[in-house]
């Protein structure tokens, strides 16, 4: 058990733990004094009005802001009797640490084939030497191969990145994240420009992998968040302003006032 | 057994490269051809290749390799140096210092230990900074390592810092702007203004003759292929891919846990010591380096060179260099004073309309071409059906 500055204790599975984080831009608030906790093998939705601080939030745990206060507490699976202080760390190192990323805007590499993406994200060593003289070897290519079918994409393996659907990119990035095989997975706006039926294929798909890995995703579509069946956590200018069921947040007559009455 | 293994290896390397295969072929032909035209047709047949075209296509193969080490960082990492001239003037110079000491006591004031230079402003022993350079070997590793070093530390706080885009490619033109201005001082102990110049001799062999000014061309296309072969190799890696990924999505390859930093600072450090190399074959063959060589137009044109013949492809930044420099000396020939407008004209064309370089408007032709060829039957079904 460990102590957060405020006195509360933390249970032993917990993931992630961000302890009274506070990130401001020229005076503006982003994040304000904002805790939160994840648990291992959690899957999470984030909600919550533009402007809550929702990607700040993911840009503080990935290791791209440095916040003014507080702390980013990670338990990494091989050693959990210490804890890391993620904000002392940049992107990559974050990276390696077994956090994966997908950004709100589907990035993937446009000119290179949907496998050679894959290929990229496949966990291994990432220092320039070892990916000059690596060799890819059977059990990566299974690796591979069962991704692409997983995310639909298995036909359009030879084809590029850049001639990919919306949807197909989203998907391919979310591919992409687990073939790094993080403990965490951060995913910003999954279901964005997606199709009703990819929208429902998406969170399928997020919930088959929650099953082995802790899983947070911010999305403003409540039907989307309706079919990940999870636990809610509603943003409000940096700060929890509730959590718990769909339901239970939804009937909560502050979340009503500031963003789901508008 | 190991030449079939490396056979086998290039061949490898060249499976998915049609442009670098017709590439490669073409240039050694072209080499051999040259080379057999000026060594064995006598001087009165009219397909005699002159000694002077020799040096000046060796001069261009040169420039191929600064193209091609240019088209590594810039074409495939999207580091958009304007500065490249300066890690080849560096290895420019490390030969000229190599030739310098070669002259010996054969210099106007006849001094056995100083260059002319040194001894017309009066100095009495050579800076340490010249020590070692009567020695072709540390003079060959200067060539590599004054380059690569400079890069190196350049790129680790560039890159470190995290400046991109318009700003590096700023302070790239920067470095060898302050590298010009530095070369000029005469107290700087380069020759200033004047440079380097009136080489004698090369590991013995005279740099007038044309059987030198022939083994220097040869070296010269040797380096461009083995060049080649390596920027190849490493763009057809997981390392290249990554480079690819940088260059398309930066923060994303971050993300992936990519150090990018460390990923542009190899290619960066590759990529001049290339230039470098350049360089110091460049220098034999035209009998002078000066401070000019850094000067930031050098550096533009060579962009230029690369945008034309089409980045990230390559031989196109070859084919880019080797025809911009035919270009410039027939205009600077015939009419001097258009040169820069055809150039400026040349860039403009290349951005507006060739985004992807001659490479890219050719290769879609010789493409269709292709298919049109291998399947008739099928076209014609397509056309009436």
């Amino acid at each position: 058990m460990v102590e957060s500055t405020h006195g509360k204790s933390i249970p032993d599975d917990t993931l992630l733990y961000l302890d009274s984080v506070t990130v401001s831009f020229d005076g503006f608030k982003a994040l304000n004094d904002l805790s939160l906790l994840i648990r291992k093998g959690e899957l999470r939705a984030m909600i919550g009005p533009n402007g809550a601080g929702k990607s700040t939030m993911m840009d503080v745990i990935t290791g791209k802001t440095r916040p003014d206060e507080g702390k980013v507490l990670y338990r990494q699976a091989d050693n959990s009797s210490a804890d890391t202080d993620l904000t002392r760390f940049d992107e990559a190192a974050v990276a390696n640490m077994g956090i994966g990323r997908k950004f709100q805007k589907p990035s993937v590499i446009e000119s290179l084939t949907v496998w050679e993406n894959l290929e990229l994200a496949l966990a291994g060593r990432r220092s320039p030497f070892a990916t000059l003289f690596h060799r890819i070897d059977q059990t990566d290519e299974q690796k591979i191969s069962d991704t692409l079918d997983l995310i639909h994409l298995a036909e359009r393996r030879d084809d590029l990145g850049a001639n990919l659907s919306h949807g197909q990119k989203q998907w391919l990035e979310i591919g992409m994240l687990l073939l790094q095989e993080p403990e965490l997975l951060l995913v910003d706006e999954p279901a964005a420009g997606m199709t009703d039926e990819e929208t429902f294929r998406t969170a399928d798909l997020l919930r088959e992998i929650a099953r082995e890995r802790s899983v947070v995703v911010v999305e403003h579509d409540m039907e989307f968040i309706r079919a990940l069946d999870c636990r809610v956590t509603v943003l409000h200018e940096g700060h929890v302003l509730a959590e718990g069921s769909l339901d239970h947040v939804q009937n909560n007559q502050q979340v009503i006032d500031v963003y789901l009455g508008r | 057994m190991t030449t079939k293994l490396q056979g086998g290896s290039v061949t490898r390397l060249l499976l998915n490269d049609r442009g670098g295969r017709w590439f490669l072929a073409t240039l050694a032909i072209a080499t051999v051809l040259v080379l057999a035209l000026n060594l064995l047709v006598p001087e009165s047949s009219p397909l005699h290749v002159s000694t002077y075209m020799v040096t000046l296509l060796g001069k261009y193969l040169c420039y191929g390799l600064l193209a091609l080490a240019l088209d590594l960082v810039w074409g495939y990492c999207g580091i958009l140096s304007l500065g490249h001239g300066a890690f080849f003037a560096l290895g420019g110079y490390a030969m000229g210092m190599y030739l310098m000491r070669q002259i010996g006591d054969r210099g106007v004031y006849g001094n056995p230990d100083l260059p002319d230079f040194m001894v017309f402003l009066d100095w009495q022993t050579l800076p340490w900074y010249w020590q070692g350079f009567d020695q072709f070997w540390f003079a060959a590793l200067m060539v590599l390592l004054v380059p690569g070093v400079l890069a190196f530390l350049f790129g680790w706080l560039a890159f470190r810092s995290r400046v991109t885009g318009v700003y590096l490619s700023i302070i790239t033109q920067a470095l060898t702007y302050a590298l010009m201005l530095m070369f000029f001082q005469n107290d700087f102990g380069f020759g200033g203004n004047n440079g380097l110049t009136d080489f004698k001799d090369i590991l013995g062999f005279d740099l007038q003759a044309d059987s030198t000014r022939a083994v220097l061309f040869l070296l010269s296309s040797l380096a461009l292929i083995a060049g080649y072969l390596l920027c190849r190799a490493l763009v057809n890696s997981r390392y290249g891919r990554v480079l690819v990924a940088v260059r398309d999505a930066e923060s994303r390859t971050r993300f992936l846990g990519y150090r990018v930093e460390h990923f542009k600072l190899l290619a960066f450090v590759v990529s001049a010591m290339l230039a470098g190399i350049a360089g110091a074959l460049y220098v034999p063959q035209v009998g002078i380096i000066n401070p000019g060589e850094f000067s930031p137009i050098n550096s533009i044109e060579l962009v230029i060179w690369v945008a034309i013949g089409g980045r990230g492809t390559l031989f196109g930044a070859v084919i880019g260099a080797l025809m911009v420099s035919y270009a410039k000396t027939w205009f600077t020939g015939a009419f001097p004073e258009v040169w820069l407008f055809a150039l400026g004209a040349l860039f403009v064309v290349s951005t507006l309309w060739l985004p992807k370089g001659l490479v890219g408007v050719v290769g879609p032709v010789l493409e269709r071409w292709r298919t049109h060829r291998q399947q008739p039957a099928l076209k014609e079904v397509a056309d009436h059906g």
